[in-house]
């Protein structure tokens, strides 16, 4: 009896599941394309001439729009890594501040403000990061180009922030107040409390957070349009203009590169993540 | 809640407000400096980087470096045709980018719920996966597929059709929005399906609903909540988007975006600054306006459904 019920639960009709592939093909159709072409033996992205796989020796080699990419490759991972890091120290501090304020009214006015830079559309958080940076910079008489790195840090901490504070107040809420009491009964010091009792409870919280931090700061590519210059590149900076001409498969293969890592990653996560259901459900 | 407070052995609620209530308030100045201090970080960032910028963005829609405070920004929105069509399309495709990827959505989310938990875990990475990739490059994917040459057309060929022009039609605007969104309306409603209890539908279905008596009356309230935060982060970016509309119309449709970004490329000259930051604001109040109405809608049925 069971075991009909358990079938019949998770029974999708035949074109449910024709729809749902169809969907799959939508969505992965670019990046099959991009995959495929990346081993095109010609110069284009249109027709296909034959496999070789001279584009990743290419991309390798550095000359030219290789070498630009992966320069710009390399400054989008510093800025994804530092604006990570970054917004998540101070976005799970926000997160403990929000949590200890006893005023509700206070802690939702916070948590407006939180919501500004994801309500907001990506082109109007730019826009206003740069007119400060640009009045701010005739002020001090400083170009743009300069101090570009910067500016991009400090607008993806901004836009990270929000999205560590999710993360990890949640995970905060759960946890129970009496252990952080407890540890300093025992004589700990209200920041060796929280590091010891209430930081590996929320640790999970954190981690999601710096790598959602870090995956939305490797891929921004509007707000960094406006705040940044020529000095600092980042690698959707490039593509945006790199696309402008048709481009060479060299970067079809340098992102087939970075599809097959996330992949992985994800297939990995998954796995592990099965694996750990199933040691609960063994319990 | 100052937890330096609590000094007693015992951690139960009732003993702990107790002490509390008799702990010396030394001790208690000492909490709230703790709260003020972890909250300093956080509220400084917000007012320089978020709050200010907006300021911002109104000081600049209003001012101008030489002459001084004028409306002439905001009122060019109203008066220069070019700029009411660019609104105007901008909304028109981004309702319907929205409109399409709730129908593909809604279907696939629901199938998505009733498939095994080991399936759908593993589906939810694949519908994450493309959100990682470079979102101009896809879309620039897209523009190869769709070219005259083309996959898409080299497939109709086969079929004995005759080449057919994608690129620069509004049809392929809405196909790039539509493809570089639609995750984040199906993981809304996917989440806010995942919990309706299954008892619940159990229990319709005993109380003698059909099939699409069952969808209307609880699976479509339980799951409005996915649905309206969906319509906002498929909305909210497509009216917004100005590289969609360029590599997807070749530059023949115009959109709010793209203005922008013209305006804000020229800078000081000809008051581009001015105007990209007015026509900022004017998006953002729209938005705003819209999002809002979104919300009422969602706040007023939970309110019926409790």
């Amino acid at each position: 009896m069971k075991r009909v019920r358990k079938n019949r639960e998770y029974a999708v009709p035949v074109p449910a599941k024709v729809f749902m592939a169809l969907i799959y093909v939508f969505l992965y159709a670019p990046l099959i394309i991009m995959v495929v072409f990346s081993f095109n033996s010609g110069n284009g992205t249109t027709v296909f001439e034959g496999v070789s796989v001279k584009w990743y020796g290419e991309l390798f080699s550095g000359r030219g729009s290789s070498g630009e990419y992966l320069a710009a490759l390399k400054n989008s991972l510093i800025l994804a890594v530092s604006s990570a890091v970054v917004s998540t120290v101070l976005g799970t501090l926000a997160a403990v501040g929000v949590y200890r304020l006893k005023s509700r009214k206070l802690s939702e006015a916070f948590m407006t403000v939180n919501n500004i830079p994801m309500m907001n559309p990506d082109i109007v958080t730019g826009v206003s990061m740069m007119m400060m940076f640009v009045f701010v910079g005739t002020l001090i008489g400083t170009s743009g180009d300069k101090v570009n790195f910067w500016t991009l840090l400090i607008a993806h901490i901004t836009f990270n922030i929000p999205y560590v504070l999710l993360n990890v107040l949640p995970k905060l809420r759960a946890t129970d107040r009496s252990i952080m009491e407890a540890a300093m009964d025992l004589g700990c010091t209200p920041v060796k409390a929280f590091f010891k009792a209430v930081m590996p409870q929320i640790i999970p919280g954190v981690i999601s957070g710096l790598l959602m931090a870090f995956t939305l700061s490797f891929d921004d590519f509007v707000i960094s349009y406006y705040v940044s210059g020529n000095d600092f590149v980042t690698l959707p900076i490039k593509i945006y203009t790199a696309v402008k001409k048709p481009v060479k498969p060299n970067l079809y293969a340098l992102y087939s590169i970075i599809f097959i890592v996330i992949l992985l990653m994800l297939i990995g996560y998954n796995l592990l993540q099965n694996k750990s259901l199933k040691a609960k459900g063994k319990k | 809640m100052p937890e330096s407070v609590n000094k007693g052995p015992s951690s139960s609620a009732p003993a702990g407000e107790k002490i509390r209530k008799t702990a010396k308030p030394k001790k208690k100045k000492a909490g709230t400096f703790g709260t003020a201090l972890a909250n300093t970080p956080f509220v400084v960032w917000s007012a320089a980087f978020i709050i200010i910028p907006l300021l911002f963005v109104l000081y600049y829609s209003f001012f101008d470096p030489e002459k001084g405070f004028s409306i002439e920004y905001i009122k060019v929105f109203f008066t220069e045709p070019m700029y009411m069509k660019a609104f105007g399309l901008s909304a028109l495709y981004s309702v319907i980018a929205t409109l399409i990827s709730l129908v593909i959505a809604y279907p696939f989310a629901y199938f998505l719920s009733k498939v095994s938990p080991a399936s759908q875990r593993l589906q939810m990475v694949l519908i994450m996966l493309p959100m990682w990739m470079n979102m101009l490059l896809r879309t620039y994917s897209w523009n190869q597929i769709l070219q005259d040459n083309g996959l898409i057309n080299k497939l109709l060929g086969v079929f004995g059709i005759s080449s057919v022009h994608f690129l620069g039609t509004p049809g392929a605007v809405i196909l790039g929005m539509v493809y570089n969104y639609l995750p984040y309306m199906i993981l809304p409603i996917y989440t806010a399906m995942s919990k309706i209890d299954r008892p619940l539908l159990e229990a319709s279905e005993d109380l003698g609903c059909n099939g699409f008596q069952k969808l209307r009356r609880v699976i479509f309230p339980l799951s409005l909540s996915g649905v309206i935060s969906g319509v906002i982060m498929v909305f909210v970016p497509s009216i917004s988007t100005f590289y969609i509309s360029q590599k997807m119309s070749l530059g023949k449709v115009t959109l709010i975006g793209d203005i922008i970004e013209q305006q804000i490329k020229l800078h000081y000259a000809e008051g581009g600054l001015n105007r990209g930051a007015a026509m900022s604001l004017v998006l953002m109040i729209i938005i705003l306006i819209a999002t809002f109405i979104m919300n009422r809608f969602s706040d007023e049925d939970e309110g019926v459904l409790m």
